[in-house]
């Protein structure tokens, strides 16, 4: 079994989860016997593909006449690329975001056309930036090349900047084509959801002949929002990585206080102000708590104003973006990890809590919820719930001791492997029924 | 003659209402009133008011050749009383009938036995004591909360003055013997022992409506077929249903009442079998054997143990938070702050927390998991300690004994010392300005020292505010620093 499969991110260069999600399912596929074709929009060099073909949709020749450059080309001006970008760039490195918001960057940085190289290939900057559909559709243009230049029996893609890429490698091939998705619009932009994604991801999803969805709450979004059959859309929930080298990191916390940590994008999706009204009900009762709010997003000034409104601010710390060893290190301090994410399709980083022996708190509206029963789950907006909860897990220390027994056990019998299984026999049933 | 031995068991716990941690010291109620209530409303309409009908008219239809016995926990009644009296009412007509023998319990179905037999006594005589007021007799047979048994725990009631007491027919007591004997205690041979025959109970109150289950559907027919086979060579069969299994675990159109009058009157039809209540099986029949309990066993899960109750850390610390405050709570003695005691103690309260059912028991606990349940009851508990530790200290202290007294005074003098040594340095820096008085000074603080407490408190009052206001400093500072950071942004 062979399998093309488009990414848009591969580690170490990553944006989002997804990076990391097709990291640890390609992994488990590989182990499963599986070949794969990995394409991302550009190869760095530098990923690790010892067992595997990683292809830069960058390094693929084209024939650039039949590349209409000229629209591309034409300078957009601030207010078009806001309304338009705004949903658009869902993953875009937070500060950037941020600015490009605000208006302090000037959009020509970020529009640089894509110019086709005298070699004739395409060159094409993966990650979510400015120019992401034009990339998208370069992306679509090259994979069309690319199916016609491999064998294969399978087209897996991962979100909907992957699905034209998808759909044209079916069209060329006339191999089934299995979209995964990871999160949809809605998940992404609450409900002022941006149009041409909606129509990109329908399009995908209909011309899928199997729907791969992170767990049953993304699965009923695509079956309400986007109208796909039911019998078309499976469920395979995510895994773990197993420990790697990295976390046998161990920090010491130098001081008494109990530390409650949130750490995500500080964007409306993560739900931060309900971590914040949660933290402020625990403080009327319990000085000796630290909270901190790791990360950095659209919404982090308006938490900072909202902390230093209720008088918190002497408890509650923002940390900024943490990267490497400094997540690891937030964790091994941590007494309590909360995720109020509104809408959350899966939700990894809840496990990565668990596996350095934090004790997690999770919203309903988060598809890990499905999957986990050794962490306390409470409905986003319900901050009383949550307050209490926190302070459930802070004052009363066999329940620490509890999460720490399961939940290790439970994290690592989340694996990649049992993901892995289901998606190969999804292209096993595919590829019978032809 | 062989017999049946029948017995219901009446319990209702007193569900505890979402109580938030910042309830703690603010609200002293802990139940949810609404569900409580709705609760024993349903389930009598369901099942103890159909089934107290039943039961009398089969009693009287044959004319006292039913026997049945019960066991009603304190909680139980507090509810039918509170919601529902007529409940009590059916009880007392079948009580009249003669045909009715009550057992005693543990009045708040507690897990006392297990760590605490004075309050596992006094329990067993608040029930017995409602028992006999309500329905005029004196129970002398004695049934544990969850057929908790032990061979000490046997002990200790024949001391209590009983005669037999029900435990459950464990495979991992009885090994290879039969649970259909009357047997008795290792250590003291005459509190005998009746042992629930837990397949025989549980095809009626587990598989009774399960159509997956190979004998459904179960008729009287064959349901008497294995009884009468086992009593072939048998004396008794005990079968102690939890009384809800008639009605609300399984439903009226289940067929249940009609299987149950029908399995009466084939009963009353055998020949050599009849029914029989406890006491009455305990003086037909001579102990078969010794039977030797080291350890505790209960009619709980498969384990038939305590790990249904304190089998996990969550269930442990729960337990061992609440089980020190039963000295206080007897010694304060005050009505309100006891009844919140028996419904808390109710074992229920440790049940919804245990882990074994994660997924698959739903129905049985109010709570979305275990986790939920601890912190909850944590949050009870530990306003329920707030409100003791209120009670003067005379009361609270005098149930310390020889040892926790003299740590208690070590403690104290400890705090006195330290509050002597910074009324000093006061003193000392007040004195400095005027150095000429300082002598006579000193010698009035020396007297004053040897005043009363509550005099010293009040000067350590001074620190206290003194130190708030570095405090309140932080608090600006802070603030303006989380400013300057926004703005810079």
């Amino acid at each position: 079994m062979k399998v093309l499969m488009f990414g848009w991110e591969f580690p170490p260069h990553i944006s989002g989860g997804l990076g990391t999600a097709c990291l640890g399912l390609t992994k488990a596929m590989l182990r499963q016997g599986v070949e794969i074709i990995f394409v991302v929009p550009r190869a760095y060099g530098d990923e690790n593909q010892n067992d595997m073909q990683l292809v830069g949709a960058n390094s693929i020749r084209v024939k650039i006449n039949r590349y209409q450059f000229g629209e591309m080309e034409t300078k957009r001006s601030n207010l078009q690329y806001v309304t338009i970008g705004a949903n658009l760039v869902p993953y875009v490195s937070e500060e950037e975001y941020f600015d490009i918001i605000n208006n302090k960057v000037s959009v020509d940085r970020q529009f640089k056309v894509h110019a086709a190289a005298s070699t004739g290939t395409i060159d094409l900057r993966g990650g979510y930036g400015g120019g992401l559909m034009n990339e998208v559709s370069s992306y679509a243009y090259i994979a069309e090349e690319i199916a016609k230049q491999f064998q294969f029996d399978v087209i897996h893609a991962h979100d909907w900047m992957t699905y034209d890429a998808g759909i044209a490698a079916k069209q060329v091939s006339g191999k089934p084509l299995v979209v995964h998705v990871h999160a949809t619009e809605f998940d992404r932009s609450g409900m002022h959801v941006n149009q041409v994604v909606y129509d990109m991801e329908r399009r995908g999803m209909h011309c899928a002949d199997k729907v791969l969805t992170v767990s049953n709450l993304t699965r009923n979004t695509v079956i309400n929002h986007y109208g796909v059959p039911e019998d078309k859309v499976t469920t395979v929930y995510n895994g773990v990585e197993a420990i790697g080298a990295k976390s046998s990191l161990h920090f010491e916390k130098s001081f008494d206080d109990k530390v409650v940590t949130f750490l995500g994008r500080i964007t409306y999706q993560k739900g931060p102000e309900y971590f914040l009204e949660a933290a402020a009900k625990v403080l009327q009762r319990k000085k000796n708590v630290k909270f901190v709010m790791a990360g950095s997003g659209d919404m982090l000034e308006k938490m900072m104003w909202r902390a230093a409104e209720l008088g918190i601010s002497k408890n509650f710390f923002f940390t900024g973006f943490l990267r490497g060893d400094d997540v690891i290190h937030m964790l091994s301090i941590s007494d309590v990890y909360v995720m109020p994410s509104v809408s959350e399709p899966f939700g990894i980083s809840p496990l990565e809590a668990m596996r350095s022996n934090v004790p997690v708190i999770i919203s309903k509206q988060s598809g890990v919820a499905e999957v986990l029963q050794h962490a306390i789950k409470v409905d986003f907006w319900d901050v009383d719930s949550m307050a209490d909860a926190i302070y459930g897990i802070i004052s009363y220390d066999a329940l620490g001791q509890m999460f720490r027994e399961y939940g290790k056990k439970e994290v690592d019998s989340i694996k990649w492997d049992n993901a892995a299984k289901r998606i190969k026999e999804v292209y096993k049933n595919l590829s019978e029924n032809r | 003659m062989k017999n049946i031995c029948l017995h219901f068991s009446v319990h209702q716990p007193f569900r505890l209402r979402s109580y938030r941690f910042f309830d703690i010291g603010q609200d002293h109620y802990y139940y949810d009133d609404f569900s409580n209530k709705s609760n024993a409303l349903t389930i009598a309409k369901r099942c103890y008011i159909p089934m107290n009908n039943l039961l009398l008219s089969l009693i009287n239809a044959n004319k006292g050749a039913l026997k049945v016995s019960f066991s009603i926990s304190g909680s139980a009644l507090e509810q039918f009383e509170m919601y529902t009296p007529e409940v009590i009412e059916g009880f007392k007509a079948l009580a009249k009938t003669k045909c009715v023998e009550f057992v005693a319990q543990p009045d708040s179905d507690s897990l006392a036995a297990v760590n605490n037999t004075e309050e596992f006594a006094l329990q067993v005589a608040e029930n017995a004591k409602k028992i006999e007021t309500l329905f005029g007799q004196h129970p002398k047979v004695l049934k544990n909360s969850g057929l908790i048994y032990s061979d000490s725990l046997g002990e200790l009631a024949y001391e209590m003055g009983y005669t037999a007491m029900m435990a459950e027919g464990a495979e991992q007591i009885l090994g290879w013997k039969s649970s259909n004997f009357v047997y008795c205690n290792e250590r003291q041979p005459r509190l005998k022992l009746l042992l629930r025959n837990f397949k025989l109970t549980d095809d009626v109150s587990l598989r009774f409506a399960s159509r997956v289950w190979c004998e459904w559907p179960l008729t009287a027919e064959k349901y008497m077929g294995w009884i009468s086979n086992s009593l072939l060579k048998e004396d008794v069969v005990n079968l102690f249903y939890d009384y809800k299994t008639f009605g609300e675990y399984n439903r009226a159109e289940t067929g249940i009442f009609d299987f149950f009058s029908a399995f009466v009157a084939l009963v009353v039809k055998a020949k050599g079998i009849s029914f029989a209540t406890p006491s009455e099986v305990v003086e037909n029949f001579q102990p078969i054997s010794v039977l030797s309990v080291p350890q505790y066993t209960s009619c709980a899960d498969e384990e038939r143990d305590l790990s249904a109750w304190l089998g996990n850390n969550l269930q442990k610390q729960a337990f061992d938070t609440l089980s020190p405050l039963q000295r206080i709570v007897r010694a304060v003695n005050d009505p309100a702050l006891t009844q919140d005691w028996n419904r808390l103690q109710v074992n229920e309260n440790f049940y919804y927390m245990s882990t074994k059912f994660f997924s698959h028991d739903a129905g049985r606990t109010p709570y979305q998991t275990p986790y939920e349940a601890f912190i909850n009851f944590m949050n009870v508990i530990s306003d329920f300690a707030e409100r003791l530790n209120q009670f003067p200290m005379n009361t609270r202290f005098s149930v310390l004994t020889k040892d926790e007294l003299e740590q208690e005074i070590a403690k104290h003098t400890d705090i006195l010392k330290e509050l002597e040594d910074v009324k000093k340095k006061i003193s000392v820096a007040k004195k400095q300005p005027a150095k000429k008085a300082s002598t006579q000074k000193t010698e009035a603080t020396k007297s004053t020292a040897k005043t009363t407490i509550a005099k010293k408190e009040k000067t350590a009052a001074a620190p206290k505010a003194k130190k708030a206001e570095p405090k309140k400093a932080a608090v600006k500072t802070a603030k303006a620093t989380t400013k300057k950071k926004t703005t810079k942004k």
